[in-house]
């Protein structure tokens, strides 16, 4: 598939997508299925890794393949590129017709419905920075494209775009990181028509975490590694095929190793969480899990670990962005419509620059994480950049979440409306290491 | 393609207005905020040397100096992107005058012949008054003693008397007031036809009628005096009332005003350059007394002082890119209005908190005139107010957001 050599086609190819797929199945994602609760509500749920999967070990001596940088084209410049602007806009529709009015149910079921998750699959979501040469979609690096796509992806719904977008982060760490040999080995599954359910995990589950300083370990055997330790954000853990974890390599520091989820010592626990149900958050307990020397993603290198950690910090500022947006345009329309004294709340400087302060302190974060994304596909450093949009997202992206509510008063608190939601959504932007890339 | 770096095209020219801001106003930078009211004659030589540049085609707006939208497409230096994307003027004289601010803000607002009023000459004049002006140093006089935001409200008048308009009132807050060789005054044609009858008159100061009443003594931005002007049976010639003479009711006051889009990424733009000057301050103080910021540790697992050096540098960067893409947008035509009273609003709190908490971080070196930082607290404070306060930044936004007319959110 996807063997196409212009990189200029991306928007074309995923519209092209969508367009092949039967109508009614579009409309009929509209229809929120039944679905089963998911064993997921009851906190510390255990299970052992899903076994459906094994991936065929492929031998190679060549060289990996990498995305090449974007140029620098010199002119300061807010437009996304037409390719952008596509997708843009074939994801905003899905968010705004099948995300939202989703949102609920796929957060009552503490799951993502396989539809969405199939239809996201369907747009080439895992392709995105898979290169060209290995059934992916590019040439270049965009980690603005990336962006672009998770703030698109949750205005809709956050929690669905968390677990839309966990598989293309691993495919994305191959991309990135991988060796030839274990780009070979797993990126086809991901380029393929049943991309398998994924997830990246660096958090660790205690006060004032560092993703420097971890405390899973894994330790250098004879024929590999052996790792120990409690990972937390873990996405769709139970049903997850293959891992990428951080873990620390005794006498190196903290590097990914890929797991697959039939390995022994693995044990999956639903941890349920204030928000993000629909990702269906899971804790990963590894004990004396062996894996062998392949594991190790890359080299192992403080480089590509530290640049996975920087990536991830910017498709969660991404996401705050999207989450946001939804924020203020519903309490636009809500302070218009709402009257108090006779008049619509909206009159009042109090209420009105409340909402004035969403929509300039959004858009100051939304330039800051583009710029970081812009750097980062650039091959120039963006750490700086992305600390600054963690922060921004962060800080007011919990203000915006506050405020949101807020300005619904008593109604924000009650569930008929989803500003409560946004709220415990928009808490895990400075909370989560990991998870997602862009 | 999004690409948020300085353009390549300006970047040497940063670098010279940085080196200007350096030598020329931050080594006076002290000085005149001791001598209040004496003039800092070493800008007369900088002037000379923006006005060449200028002249030349080789630097955009030192100083304060507007943007005629019309003059785009002929400015140098711009740089085209994909699309026709243009890096112009506008930006040009934003990313000049965060340099020149880094310096100091009072002495870049006192430049000879880049005043306010040299902007609303260069936005609203005909082409024979630009040409008639040129040269001039033009201060500019909204403020009343009873009006400050509510500029709709002036009570100064402009009586038509054969050829000639006859002004009466009295202007505070007029920036190069006294230094300035001119003065645009609004004043209005009718009162009862309210803001339409609102235009502005370009006054030379050797005009019998116009005169200096008094200077302001101020919390900051010293460098730069600040005068109360009286305008008493002032004539001025029908020709120098600038823009058109009809009282167009549905045009309004939305022409005059829409001079601010284009000033107000300005003024956003001094905040983040004395901003940017306490930041870098603060940063080296943090260094000699061996405190560590890591971009890569969570903000929360460092010291108190790092977290919070980040957590303003973060304000800063947006407010930065906020005022980078008003100016962008003007530069390529777009409404910037919105985007204009973002970035001002978001610069001028932003510049006003970075500026004070750093004092606080250096305590009482902080506060001695020892160091800068007390100064650029000083400073920064009226930024947040003048070219429109914080407020009023806020008024705008929630209106355009919102689709309310003034009368509805007033």
């Amino acid at each position: 598939m996807a063997n196409r050599k212009d990189p200029m086609g991306i928007g074309l190819q995923v519209l092209n997508r969508i367009a092949s797929m039967p109508a009614i199945d579009r409309l009929g994602l509209r229809r929120t299925t039944e679905k089963a609760v998911y064993h997921g509500t009851k906190s510390g749920f255990q299970t052992v890794g899903a076994v459906n999967r094994t991936f065929k070990q492929v031998r190679s001596s060549g060289k990996p393949t990498r995305l090449a940088r974007t140029k620098d084209s010199g002119v300061f410049d807010l437009s996304p590129t037409e390719d952008q602007q596509m997708i843009v806009e074939v994801i905003t529709d899905f968010a705004n017709e099948v995300l939202r009015p989703g949102a609920e149910a796929a957060e009552a079921s503490n799951d993502t419905p396989k539809e969405v998750l199939a239809q996201t699959c369907e747009f080439g979501l895992t392709l995105l920075n898979i290169p060209d040469a290995l059934g992916g979609l590019s040439e270049d690096r965009s980690a603005v494209t990336g962006v672009l796509v998770a703030e698109a992806l949750a205005a809709g719904d956050m929690g669905q775009a968390v677990a839309c977008l966990a598989p293309a982060a691993v495919a994305t760490a191959l991309s990135l990181w991988g060796s030839a040999e274990q780009q070979e080995t797993y990126l086809p599954a991901f380029a393929s028509e049943d991309i398998p359910t994924a997830a990246l995990t660096i958090a660790e589950p205690r006060v004032l975490f560092d993703p420097f300083v971890l405390e899973t370990t894994a330790t250098k055997t004879a024929d590999g590694y052996t790792l120990n330790g409690l990972k937390s954000a873990v996405v769709r853990g139970a049903e997850a095929e293959l891992f990428i974890v951080g873990a620390n390599l005794e006498g190196n520091g903290p590097a990914l190793f890929i797991i697959e989820s039939n390995t022994k010592g693995i044990t999956i626990e639903s941890d349920p969480s204030m928000g993000l149900r629909a990702a269906g958050l899971s804790r990963l307990v590894l004990k004396d899990v062996k894996v062998p020397a392949i594991a190790l993603l890359g080299e192992g290198s403080a480089d590509d670990y530290r640049e996975c950690v920087r990536l991830s910090r910017l498709a969660w500022a991404s996401l705050a962005l999207g989450t946001g947006r939804a924020v203020l345009d519903y309490v636009s329309e809500y302070v218009k419509g709402r009257t108090a004294f006779g008049e619509p709340i909206a009159n009042r400087q109090s209420v009105a620059f409340m909402v004035a302060n969403i929509a300039i302190e959004l858009e100051g974060m939304r330039l800051v994480t583009y710029k970081a994304a812009s750097r980062a596909e650039q091959g120039l450093d963006f750490s700086r950049e992305v600390a600054l949009a963690r922060r921004l997202a962060s800080e007011y992206g919990m203000k915006i979440g506050t405020d949101g509510v807020q300005l619904l008063g008593g109604h924000g608190f009650v569930k008929e409306h989803p500003v409560e939601r946004w709220y415990r959504d928009l808490r895990a932007v400075g909370v989560m290491e990991g998870t997602l890339l862009v | 393609m999004i690409n948020l770096e300085t353009p390549r095209k300006f970047r040497a020219f940063v670098d010279q207005a940085h080196k200007v801001a350096d030598n020329f106003l931050r080594t006076n930078s002290r000085k005149y905020d001791r001598a209040e009211h004496t003039y800092p004659k070493e800008l007369d030589m900088l002037a000379s040397l923006v006005d060449g540049m200028s002249a030349s085609g080789q630097g955009q707006g030192a100083g304060a100096a507007g943007v005629r939208r019309g003059d785009i497409e002929d400015d140098a230096p711009s740089a085209k992107g994909v699309g026709g994307v243009k890096n112009g003027a506008n930006m040009s004289s934003l990313l000049s005058i965060i340099e020149m601010c880094w310096g100091d803000v009072g002495l870049l607002l006192t430049m000879p012949r880049q005043g306010l009023g040299n902007s609303a000459i260069a936005s609203v004049a005909t082409d024979e008054q630009l040409e008639r002006y040129k040269g001039t140093w033009a201060a500019m006089a909204i403020t009343e003693p009873s009006t400050g935001s509510d500029s709709g409200a002036i009570t100064t008048t402009a009586t038509k008397d054969g050829d000639h308009y006859v002004l009466n009132g009295e202007k505070i807050f007029v920036t190069s007031g006294d230094r300035a060789d001119s003065v645009v005054v609004w004043a209005t044609l009718d009162k009862s036809l309210g803001r339409a009858a609102i235009k502005s008159f370009l006054v030379t100061k050797d005009t019998p009628g116009i005169r200096v009443e008094r200077l302001e003594h101020k919390l900051g931005i010293r460098a730069s005096d600040t005068a109360v002007i009286v305008l008493d049976n002032c004539r001025v010639h029908e020709s120098n009332l600038l823009g058109s003479a009809d009282v167009d009711p549905k045009e309004g006051f939305a022409g005059a005003m829409a001079t601010f889009d284009n000033t107000r990424p300005l003024v956003a733009g001094m905040a983040i350059g004395c901003a940017r000057a306490s930041l870098e301050l603060i940063r080296e103080l943090f260094e000699e007394a061996g405190v560590e910021i890591d971009y890569d540790k969570p903000a929360q697992a460092q010291s108190y002082a790092a977290a919070t050096f980040i957590a303003m540098e973060a304000d800063w960067e947006a407010a930065l890119l906020l005022t980078l893409e008003a100016a962008w947008l003007a530069d390529n035509r777009k409404p910037n209005s919105m985007e204009a009273s973002m970035a001002k609003a978001k610069a001028g709190r932003v510049g006003n908190d970075i500026t004070l908490r750093c004092v606080e971080l250096a305590s009482t070196l902080g506060y001695s005139e020892h160091s800068f930082l007390e100064k650029w607290s000083r400073d920064s404070k009226i930024l947040d107010i003048f070219e429109g306060t914080q407020q009023i930044q806020q008024l705008i936004v929630a209106r355009r957001l919102l689709n309310l007319s003034s009368a509805e959110l007033r």
